[in-house]
């Protein structure tokens, strides 16, 4: 055991921060500090950035062309990116379809799909949920059927997040309609420009603007798109999910919003004293530092696992409950620290001349709401519980 | 950075897991810990002869250990056996006399059975409130006062004591026999004493203690995380065990997600409670020691009261019961957090922080 970093770790360190201080634009850094939306341009920018600098698919191992990190330095750099306010890297590609290929594509597809996301190219996005199949999504409908060389795909995807910004999509599709609904599902990759393809946005609850709805009519798909055996999809999807797991404790996203909540209760004044040396507010705080320092150390302790092991296991649910509870926690105490000064709703002020907002805090309260979403997505953390019940109580 | 634990500690944990587990299962532990003396003397020895107290020991002061991970190694297998030994006085004096420079052969050997009195009954945690006093008398000191929750004090050879010495916080060292020891069992088992002094001769071992003080609370809390955390692991395998094969309604009651979802987040704070506790054995002797310690007893001492309680509950009637052993990891994880400064102390500790 040793939780201090060694002199390659350090020296690591100080090599990511100085590539964040000299690359990463002012500013793509200026929106995100905002909490704001962040452009399409923005986020293919940064990407572009770290491709070029062999930065961008973090998690693949070096004969892939990712960088060979060990979750060490993982971590370092996901929290050094939180300090310096880098967009979170789009994970779609690289953290879920790009394992996926690894693992289940033929050589082909290797190929082919492994290098548009690693120069980031191609922006991929995610046909899982359909708005009959979230929590169950075994019950997917959305139809493949075969015709000659191509599957012929109807049906209609929801929560495809950025998928305005994509060009393609992978898929969970159904390809046969008896038996258990797992055995008949499988994993396929969709060109956006398709005929018959529609992306319709959804309006989230703080009126913004990230996910969409995906109509699929008499679209036409090679069927060598097809990713692994046909009907073979359940596993490749719960094979992509456990490792969307192992990202998404969202260390460094939680260490940052600590550090906002304490500044923001510095500079705030409650009570004749700053809202951080009040007693009910400093012991919310307290309880969150603490509870956001011991899951730093759960994290690393469960990648370091998972890298001994070769694979993420079950246990990794642990992080995304956890994770996400302590994220939506912080984001609590940002909105609360500020009061009626929260409500101003971006975009909705009459007069532009008039700062009702402190700087740099105008969507707090909508980045709470929108935060909701952590713990529904990927898995509900009651759908985890259920994962992690499966291995504990083997019933 | 990494999490693997040395050979020579991994050892260390295997030898004392395998005796606990062979010689100290919970029959024996419940006839030791809650009868008089409140532990066993003859497995007290042979404890120490596995190396318990030298693990508790930097090598320069004799021992062979002394680092958080030695303490956070021994305090876990003590906990996973509900061990009522009281080696927490052993650690605590080991502190206190090596910052005092002070031998510990005796210490290390086990010839001596050292306990130490921080708090009192109005100071439990706050140490600058204490009363007791020392002034001199011919060659030495004596002491006036009365120490409360002095855990090992009831089985003792020698006490060391947290007095005020001119206003300022001072250690003494005070023959057991020469003070008037009010030994009683504890209710989660394991015994403790109240001191009482009245011109008790003492000699003087550190002056200007706080920071000697500082170090042992962290190192003691450390122990208690440790100890927790072994106690609810151990807890939770009895849950698991009972969920897969206790039926009603005609099918296990794990069955059921009402308590398979409060049974997963009884792992996730077990889990979280081993990585904060790790966070504070890294940190036992640094700058910031007192504070990762203080973080570290403020998680476990929530985490373990839910498992204790979530545990009882799950279990229903029978966990209620003497017989049965989850009871007493019960007592023992909730009792726990009254040591050397609770939830609500340690996050104030935490949140004094904060202030500029």
């Amino acid at each position: 055991m040793d939780l201090s970093y060694s002199s390659e770790e350090r020296a690591f360190e100080a090599e990511v921060r100085d590539f964040l201080e000299n690359n990463l634009p002012d500013h793509i850094a200026a929106a995100v500090r905002s909490g704001g939306e962040l452009t399409g341009e923005m986020m293919q920018e940064w990407h572009r950035i770290l491709s070029a600098k062999g930065w961008l698919a973090t998690t693949w191992p070096e004969k892939y062309g990712g960088p060979g990190w060990t979750p060490v330095q993982r971590h370092i750099f996901e929290v050094e990116c939180n300090r310096f306010h880098a967009p979170r890297i789009v994970p779609f590609g690289l953290a879920m379809l790009g394992p996926v290929i690894q693992k289940f594509g033929n050589d082909r597809q290797k190929a082919e799909v492994l290098p548009g996301i690693l120069s980031a190219e191609d922006w991929w996005c995610q046909g899982y949920s359909e708005p009959g199949a979230g929590s169950d999504l075994a019950s997917l409908k959305t139809r493949a059927e075969r015709d000659g060389d191509d599957y012929v795909i109807n049906g209609q995807k929801t929560w495809t997040t950025l998928g305005q910004f994509a060009n393609k999509i992978f898929c969970l599709v159904r390809t046969k309609f008896e038996g258990k609904p797992q055995e008949g599902i499988s994993f396929i990759l969709v060109d956006l420009d398709t005929p018959g393809i529609e992306m319709r946005p959804i309006r989230l609850i703080e009126g913004g603007y990230e996910v969409n709805e995906v109509f699929f009519t008499d679209v036409r798909v090679p069927a060598e798109n097809l990713v692994g055996e046909e009907n073979q999809g359940w596993t490749i999807a719960k094979f992509l999910l456990t490792h969307e797991r192992t990202n998404i404790a969202g260390i460094g996203v939680s260490m940052q919003a600590l550090e906002e909540v304490k500044a923001l209760a510095r500079k705030t004044r409650r009570n004749g004293r700053p809202l951080i040396e009040d007693p009910l507010f400093a012991s919310r705080v307290a309880q969150a530092e603490i509870d956001l320092e011991a899951m730093k150390i759960t994290n690393l302790r469960m990648l370091y696992q998972a890298q001994k092991q070769g694979y993420p296991g079950p246990e990794t649910s642990i992080l995304k409950i956890k994770g996400t509870v302590i994220n939506q926690e912080l984001r609590d105490l940002a909105r609360r620290a500020l009061g009626p000064s929260a409500a101003p709703f971006p975009g909705a002020i009459t007069d532009g001349n008039l700062a009702l907002s402190p700087p740099d805090t105008a969507n707090n309260a909508a980045r709470y709401f929108n935060n909701r979403k952590t713990s529904i997505f990927g898995g509900s953390n009651e759908i985890q519980r259920n994962i992690l019940t499966k291995t504990m109580l083997e019933l | 950075m990494h999490f693997d634990l040395t050979e020579d500690r991994q050892m260390l944990a295997d030898t004392l897991n395998r005796y606990l587990a062979n010689q100290y299962g919970i029959e024996a532990r419940n006839a030791a810990a809650y009868e008089a003396p409140f532990h066993d003397p003859s497995k007290w020895t042979e404890m120490v002869e596995l190396g318990i107290a030298g693990a508790l020991v930097p090598e320069e002061q004799g021992g062979f250990g002394g680092a958080g991970f030695d303490i956070a190694v021994v305090f876990e297998a003590l906990g996973r056996a509900l061990c009522p030994e009281p080696f927490l006085g052993t650690l605590l004096a080991a502190r206190l006399l090596g910052a005092a420079g002070a031998d510990m052969e005796a210490l290390v050997s086990g010839e001596t059975r050292y306990a130490v009195g921080l708090g009192e009954i109005d100071a439990a945690y706050d140490l600058d409130l204490i009363e007791t006093a020392a002034k001199a008398s011919g060659d030495g000191y004596v002491l006036n006062g009365r120490k409360s929750a002095v855990y090992g004090g009831q089985d003792a050879d020698v006490l060391l004591v947290l007095a005020k010495l001119d206003g300022k916080a001072a250690i003494f060292s005070v023959e057991a026999s020469a003070a008037n020891v009010v030994g009683y069992g504890m209710i989660d088992g394991g015994g403790a004493a109240e001191v009482l002094l009245e011109e008790t001769a003492a000699t003087l071992l550190v002056e200007g203690a706080e920071a000697a003080v500082a170090d042992a609370v962290a190192a003691g809390r450390l122990a208690l995380c440790a100890e927790a955390v072994g106690a609810m692991e151990a807890n939770y395998e009895i849950l698991l065990e009972y969920l897969k094969t206790r039926k009603q309604f005609g099918r296990p009651i794990g069955s059921f997600q009402v308590l398979q979802h409060r049974t997963v987040d009884l792992l996730t704070e077990i889990e979280q409670a081993r990585s904060i506790t790790i966070s504070a054995a890294a940190s036992l002797g640094d700058e910031d020691a007192s504070l990762k310690a203080a973080m570290a007893k403020n998680l476990v001492g929530r985490a373990a009261r839910l498992v204790a309680e979530e545990s009882i509950q799950m279990h229903g009637g029978i966990a209620m019961t003497w017989e049965y052993a989850a009871s007493h990891y019960g007592k023992r994880l909730v009792m726990l957090d009254a040591q050397l400064g609770d939830t609500d102390q340690c996050l104030t500790e935490v949140m004094q922080s904060y202030a500029a």
